[in-house]
């Protein structure tokens, strides 16, 4: 009976409401779960002759953390990174993005580095490769050199317990 | 008069007022010869296809602009990729794959044309199709109304009553 | 002090919204006169509490009382007075007390023009009203208070948006929610028939007016956002589809189907379910629209600061009233009584096919607007749905709906005649085609879509005129005394058609013919755009009340004459640090030069600029307005104020007439 349909669709629409009040619309999910992490070879941070490339990391399951030095979400997350890092569970490569400044190696000298590697992505355009558009964002890659998780914000227990660390046992770190 | 007579009259009236747009060129430089200025971009053609490219793209740090028009400084490295991408000859379809491969189909904001996308898209058909369909079948119902014949005097008492109305 | 006194003045006022609520609405169902009696003085009371507690709160910025937390958020001791004042409707808490106060002017105008009501009518229309003020007053004391305290106090405040610091905002706020908070009072109608169980054309007789001049000033009030956008955001775009520019444009459309649909039912008794639920759907989009701005499900550049407590609050709210009202609705509506009927070709099937267009379009909009988040909940991935997809969609959905414009208003009622409708607008039809096919040409090159556009424009306009003739031709006596015995209601059909027809047309010159440059301009150097020359002069420094700013100087002219001297600005706002471009134009009746600042190139003075050339941008403005005086005038119309006067009579008096 047509005189219902009005009401039908509008409870329709509050349920989906409803559950939109717990999205965030700026979230955007990554096209790149599941497929090769894009190639590159970028100098290293404080060692303008050395450089980094995924390739390096094949065999092993590892983490990309893209961060900067202006970065104060960035700072948020450090204190975190530096546990795991002590504990090594996983292997972090800092992906240094868009430091124009030049500040992350007097800034890691200062607090510490929790990474093995610090390519050094001045322009962003490896940061535009993995589909970057802010920092901090982690990608945990398998290994195969397959991209398999990416979190978007700072790392800390309550994400690392639920999102991460479940992931690494999954990929067998 | 005659048909010749009137077409040259025309082109003659259509010439004088052409006149002012071809005479721009000659009388607007300043008297005490500027420098003209550049176009800020290095290669305007290809400007101008990024832009018309990046009208329909999403600005992916910002509330809710497109790629063309934020300062935001992804958005400029974005713009500069998309240019550099041109410049190497891909075409517009190309330089929107290298989008939507690292950033998804959140970037466009012109939705393709997929499974997931196709009620979007085919919605407005279907409204108004529905629309169309309730419409036909309300006439059908309302000329069969209309077939009850009315009670002329019933409709001069009513006639007479709207007229001490107004 | 006085923010307390603001802040409990809002407690008392929604004691008396509830009042105001319960009551009438109990009194009506019963038919206790006593009860029902008790809606004018609790609206007028309400209203007045409400206006109190806007007024310490606009005194509470005015002083800089950096210790209420919304001052100190939203204001900023060096911010021009002006703008001090206006601060008060620029947060989510104070445009949302701007919202109830606006609800309370309302009411309060239903309980001052509604004698000619019969009393129970009357009394479920404030009492609805009542409830609505109750939610939203509640909505404000429990999630948004505005008078909420800093202490200990701030120093000074973090400043206004930049964006806002213009004159648009001391109007488009008001102007906005006069119209879609306006049509709270077709949706209190709307229920109140409902609820009575009594639809007649007397009802639509009486809600429509009410209807008209919200829709006319939601119709402002959408102008002057675009208006301000345009003005304001740097690069003269007016219309982005923005979820909270569509907030408002989806009650317009269903606003605008709503006041076709009443005619039909005022005029024909006819589509009286339809016209109500159209009521219903005006307002609920209103609804919609106040929460899809503030509970942060959509990202727009014009939300407020989102919280999902605020969002809940609003959905449980919408749930309730849109919810109850669609209830009642599917339970009620069979009962009302069809109309007369009408055949294929009549003023009422062309509204009807009207109606069909305008609901196509809001549903487009609506399931643009909301796609995006459709797919996220469903857990589909995230997409975006953006200009490209809206002009899509929208433009080919409407001209056919301005092409039956051009029709309707020269249809009978009941049965129209196709041949005579073609005799008397053949012509029109002709010279409507001239134009769209030769008129681009003269402008720079065929361009489909401006052809559209113009054909359309033309076609109305002209059709305007033959329907003014066509009135012309019956009646006695002078041009003059023929002109002025014409209703107001004709008048203001006429010119809003008109002024949409000015608008249809300025849109397809400016958006298929303006022109732009992006330029490296040293000082003394010059640019050419659309047969002007823009010589650059370099810049000053210049200090604002609370800003600094770099002042450009661009000297045009054409064919060596001045035409103007236009003062862009790059500014620096002093509590924000937000940098913002504040563009120049020189308008006229046939196009805008608009030029913005870019960005500083080097030490001697060279800037990046921004030359636009915007050709009839200002016919948009033009056509709205025409609108708006369209839809006044149709309101003024004398059958509603002869219901009104004769209201004032002494009863005894009117009881004979009757």
């Amino acid at each position: 009976m047509k005189r219902w349909l009005p009401l039908i669709l509008f409870v329709a629409l509050v349920g989906f409401f409803a559950k939109g009040l717990f999205l965030n619309p700026r979230e955007v999910p990554s096209p790149f779960i599941g497929r090769q992490a894009p190639a590159f070879t970028l100098p290293l941070v404080g060692d303008a002759n050395a450089s980094f490339s995924p390739a390096e990391m094949k065999g092993r399951v590892w983490m990309l953390n893209v961060w900067a030095p202006w970065c104060v979400s960035c700072r948020q997350e450090h204190g975190f990174l530096m546990q795991l890092a002590q504990a090594q569970t996983v292997p972090i490569v800092g992906l240094n993005w868009k430091d124009k400044d030049r500040e992350a190696e007097g800034l890691l000298a200062r607090t510490g580095s929790p990474y093995m590697a610090v390519p050094d992505d001045l322009d962003g355009r490896v940061g535009i490769d993995y589909g970057v558009t802010g920092t901090p964002e982690t990608y945990i890659i398998d290994k195969g050199g397959i991209v398999r998780l990416k979190h978007i914000g700072p790392i800390d227990p309550e994400v690392w317990k639920s999102k991460i660390e479940p992931k690494l046992k999954e990929l067998g770190a | 008069m005659k048909p010749c007579r009137i077409k040259h009259g025309l082109l003659g009236l259509l010439l004088v007022c052409a006149l002012p747009v071809l005479a721009n060129d000659a009388t607007s430089v300043p008297a005490n010869a500027l420098k003209e200025a550049r176009p800020n971009a290095d290669d305007p053609v290809i400007e101008q296809r990024m832009v018309n490219l990046a009208d329909d793209l999403r600005c992916l740090v910002c509330q809710n602009e497109s790629l063309a028009g934020s300062h935001a400084e992804l958005a400029e490295d974005l713009r500069r990729e998309i240019r550099s991408q041109m410049k190497a000859g891909k075409n517009d379809k190309e330089v929107i794959e290298y989008l939507t491969t690292r950033y998804g189909d959140f970037v466009l904001y012109r939705p393709p044309f997929k499974p997931v996308t196709y009620l979007l898209w085919l919605g407005p058909l279907l409204f108004l199709g529905i629309g169309g369909a309730a419409w036909v079948m309300t006439l059908r119902r309302r000329r069969a109304v209309q077939a009850v014949p009315v009670d002329e005097k019933k409709l001069a008492a009513a006639a007479q009553l709207l007229e001490e109305d107004q | 002090m006085i923010p307390e006194l603001g802040h409990f003045a809002l407690i008392i006022a929604l004691l008396l919204a509830l009042t105001q609520a319960i009551l009438p609405l109990y009194g009506a169902q019963r038919g206790n006169l006593t009860l029902m009696g008790v809606a004018r003085p609790a609206a007028q009371g309400q209203f007045v509490f409400v206006a109190l507690a806007f007024a310490c709160l606009a005194y509470s910025f005015l002083t800089n009382d950096f210790s209420v937390l919304n001052v100190a958020k939203n204001s900023f001791s060096q911010l021009p007075e002006v703008y001090r004042i206006t601060a008060t409707w620029g947060s989510h808490e104070g445009s949302m007390l701007l919202w109830v106060l606006i609800l309370g002017f309302w009411t309060t105008a239903v309980s001052v023009f509604s004698r000619h009501l019969p009393e129970d009518m009357a009394a479920r229309v404030i009492g609805v009203m009542g409830l609505i003020s109750t939610g939203f007053l509640a909505f404000l004391l429990t999630t948004s208070n505005p008078f909420e305290r800093l202490l200990p106090a701030a120093m000074d405040g973090n400043d206004m948006n930049p964006l806002l610091q213009d004159w648009g905002i001391i109007i488009h706020p008001p102007m906005l929610y006069m119209g879609y908070v306006g049509f709270a009072v077709a949706f209190a109608f709307a229920i109140a028939a409902l609820l009575s169980g009594k639809m007649d054309v007397a009802w639509a007789r009486w809600s429509r007016p009410w209807t008209t001049v919200a829709w006319a000033f939601l119709t402002f009030g959408i102008m002057l956002g675009s208006w301000w956008a345009y003005r304001e955001l740097g690069w003269g775009g007016w219309w982005f589809w923005d979820p909270t520019e569509n907030a408002s444009f989806m009650p317009w459309l269903a606003g605008t189907a709503l006041i076709h649909s009443l005619a039909v039912t005022e005029k024909r008794g006819a589509f009286k379910a339809w016209t109500v639920l159209l009521a219903l759907i005006a307002f609920s989009l209103s609804l919609l629209g106040t929460f899809l701005v503030r509970s942060g499900v959509l990202s727009s550049v014009h939300a407020f600061a989102t919280d999902p407590a605020r969002g809940a609050f609003i959905l449980g709210f919408l749930a309730v009233v849109i919810g109850g009202s669609l209830v009642l609705y599917a339970w009620r509506a069979p009962k009302m009584i069809t109309g007369s009927g009408f055949t294929w070709f009549s003023r009422e099937s062309l509204l009807l096919a009207n109606n069909v267009i305008l609901v196509a379009a809001l549903g487009s909009v609506l399931l643009g607007t909301l796609y995006p988040l459709l797919m996220d909940a469903i857990g589909l991935g995230k997409i975006s749905v953006g200009p490209p997809y809206f002009n899509s969609v929208f433009v080919p959905l409407m001209a056919p709906a301005l092409f039956l414009m051009g029709i309707g208003p020269l249809a009978r009622w009941k049965e129209a005649s196709l041949p005579d409708i073609v005799t008397r607008l053949k012509w029109a039809l002709g010279v409507a085609l001239a134009v769209g096919l030769l008129l681009p040409l003269a402008l720079g090159g065929f361009k489909p879509w401006a052809s559209l556009g113009f054909f359309l424009a033309a076609w109305i306009a002209l059709s305007v005129l033959a329907g003014l003739v066509d009135r012309l031709k019956h009646g006695q006596g002078s041009l003059m005394k023929k002109l002025s015995g014409l209703p107001r209601g004709f008048w203001g059909m006429q010119l809003a058609h008109f002024g949409m027809a000015v608008g249809v047309a300025g849109i397809a010159v400016v958006a298929n013919f303006q022109t732009e440059r992006d330029v490296r301009m040293d000082v003394n150097s010059y640019a050419e755009l659309a047969g002007y020359t823009f010589t650059f002069r370099g810049t000053t420094e210049h200090e604002g009340p609370n800003y600094r700013a770099a002042r450009g100087t661009l000297e045009i002219s054409r064919d060596g004459k001045q035409v103007a001297t236009l003062h862009p600005e790059k500014r620096l706002y002093n509590a924000s640090g937000m940098a913002m471009t504040e563009a120049d134009i020189h308008p006229n009746i046939y196009r805008d030069i608009y030029v913005a600042m870019g960005e500083q190139l080097d030490d001697r003075g060279a800037w990046t600029v921004r030359l636009f050339y915007k050709p009839f941008i200002n016919w948009l403005w033009f056509g709205a307005v025409f609108m708006v005086v369209g839809g006044f005038l149709a309101a003024s119309d004398k059958r509603y104020r002869i219901a009104l006067r004769r209201s004032e009579m002494p009863k005894h008096i009117a009881a004979q007439g009757a």
